[in-house]
């Protein structure tokens, strides 16, 4: 247990230390994600009432397009420089890989998340600078890294990693994405735990399955 | 595989072939026009729509089911070999106990008869089962745009068969493509099943949200399939429209996999001709 969570805790701060130095995936995420925010400025009308009803799909609809983007490189970049080899090679069981690259995608996908709270506030003048709403990003995006960091492994291997990654991703996340919407209306909305937790709670097993399944599955995934 | 049980699948593509102009004829004269709330005529995409729809569905069981055996069969890097060792075709010992459970319990029986199913034969099952499944799903998800036309007035209604429908149909897409990405065979496979299992996981999760969300955003609307009870000939054509997809879909899964088998054994044939 305490070596895999060493091996976990070093894929995770060897992730975290190249992003830091080349900010690579970091800045292209961000800069895609304003650009989808600002487009959708001119797919409707971006009224109050008019964002009120669709700004909880706006936003998840940005995040879902901004995770795929970074999650297809949380692989591809290990394969492209063919050190993929050299991490698999490496005396750590497949599991603890996982987790370090979960927690580094995780990672990224949250501060590109809440960078783009004040972004959807200026742009749309939605706030999204609220306890639940927070709760709901985390919950969710531990969900879709779950599934993603997974898929994009699988993904990373073919030679249609673009493509591949949203066909598989997405239906299987479709139950996060229908709850994080959900729960994003009732927080917006000014409902407390009454209106959200159901629906956190929901997310919440989500990840608890999927986390589970995806460790497991990863040994399979990535065996030559 | 190869030619072995050709005669067997033959004879189960006869069969389906003839339940289905039973069917036809059931479906078209003996099933009485259905009232005016259903759709009068149009009501009979019924037999159609929901045998397809249900077949969709047990063709993802199976195709699950199938991968979650090929992936406990094949070796994970851990214990390779270990289980290679174990030898699968022990001596059978007779005794009165065994030979009572046997009998007593079918499902021992079949338990047992998979058991001796090769590792390759249950990824090809999968395989077959998630094409026809493919098949089914799309056929239920036309027919139900169909009938809901003029019944609703409206193609698609996000209730919460149609929305695992099309996820469960969008999931076995992805199942065969990442099949035809992958590098090769064997990793085709594992990944594809991987997304089936998947797939599999998710289904409650949608089941529910879709029906959270049903609930908070539209009127419920009772298909008539469920509406309590059933006309005797309505049910007795729906039965036997269930029936006779249920041999098709068998017989569709059987061919298939045994045209793989074919296949592997010709690309092994080339392979050992060319090397």
């Amino acid at each position: 247990m305490k070596s895999y969570l060493r091996s976990a805790v070093a894929v995770y701060a060897k992730d975290m230390r190249l992003e830091a130095r080349t900010k690579e995936t970091f800045s292209a995420v961000l800069a895609f994600a304003v650009i989808v925010a600002f487009v959708f400025g001119f797919a409707f009308d971006p009224s109050p009432t008019v964002v009120a009803l669709v700004g909880p799909g706006i936003v998840w609809v940005a995040y879902v397009f901004t995770g795929i983007l970074g999650m297809n490189r949380t692989f591809a970049v290990e394969r492209d420089r063919g050190t993929l080899e050299g991490l698999l090679l490496a005396p750590v069981g497949r599991e603890a890989i996982y987790a370090g690259k979960l927690a580094s995608t995780t990672t990224i996908m949250l501060v590109v998340e809440v960078l783009l709270y004040p972004v959807f506030l200026v742009l749309f003048e939605l706030n999204l600078f609220n306890i639940w709403f927070v709760l709901i990003t985390i919950a969710a995006t531990v969900g879709f890294s779950a599934v993603g960091t997974l898929f994009s492994a699988i993904a990373a291997h073919t030679r249609a990693r673009e493509i591949l990654l949203p066909l598989l991703f997405l239906p299987i996340v479709l139950p996060v994405i229908i709850g994080a919407v959900a729960s994003t209306s009732a927080a917006l909305a000014g409902d407390g735990w009454g209106g959200v937790g159901k629906w956190l709670q929901f997310i919440v097993a989500f990840d608890l399955v999927f986390l589970v399944l995806s460790s497991w599955a990863f040994d399979f995934v990535l065996e030559e | 595989m190869g030619t072995a049980g050709l005669g067997i699948r033959q004879a189960l593509l006869g069969l389906a072939a003839f339940l289905f102009l039973i069917d036809l004829y059931l479906i078209f004269q003996y099933a009485p026009t259905a009232s005016e709330a259903l759709g009068l005529q149009v009501q009979r995409i019924f037999y159609f729509h929901v045998p397809s729809a249900l077949l969709g569905m047990i063709s993802f069981a199976v195709a699950a089911f199938a991968s979650v055996v090929y992936l406990a069969k094949s070796n994970s890097p851990g214990h390779r070999g270990a289980k290679a060792a174990t030898p699968e075709s022990r001596p059978a010992r007779f005794s009165i106990m065994r030979v009572a459970i046997l009998i007593l319990f079918p499902g021992v029986r079949i338990w047992l008869a998979l058991r001796r199913v090769e590792k390759r034969q249950w990824d090809r099952i999968a395989w077959a089962s998630a094409e026809v499944g493919t098949v089914f799903f799309t056929v239920a998800i036309g027919t139900g745009a169909i009938w809901a036309k003029p019944l609703w007035q409206t193609w698609w209604v996000w209730d919460v068969n149609g929305t695992l429908t099309f996820m469960l149909w969008l999931v076995f897409i992805g199942y065969l493509i990442v099949r035809s990405y992958a590098p090769t065979v064997e990793r085709g496979s594992r990944w594809a099943a991987v997304v089936a299992i998947f797939g599999a996981a998710a289904v409650p999760f949608v089941y529910m949200a879709a029906d959270w969300w049903e609930g908070l955003h539209t009127e419920r609307i009772t298909g008539p399939g469920a509406s309590g009870s059933m006309q005797s000939e309505i049910f007795v054509t729906f039965m036997f429209s269930l029936v006779t997809f249920l041999v098709l879909f068998i017989a569709l899964v059987a061919e298939r996999t045994a045209q793989r088998g074919v296949e592997e054994s010709i690309e092994e044939l080339r392979r050992e001709v060319s090397a």
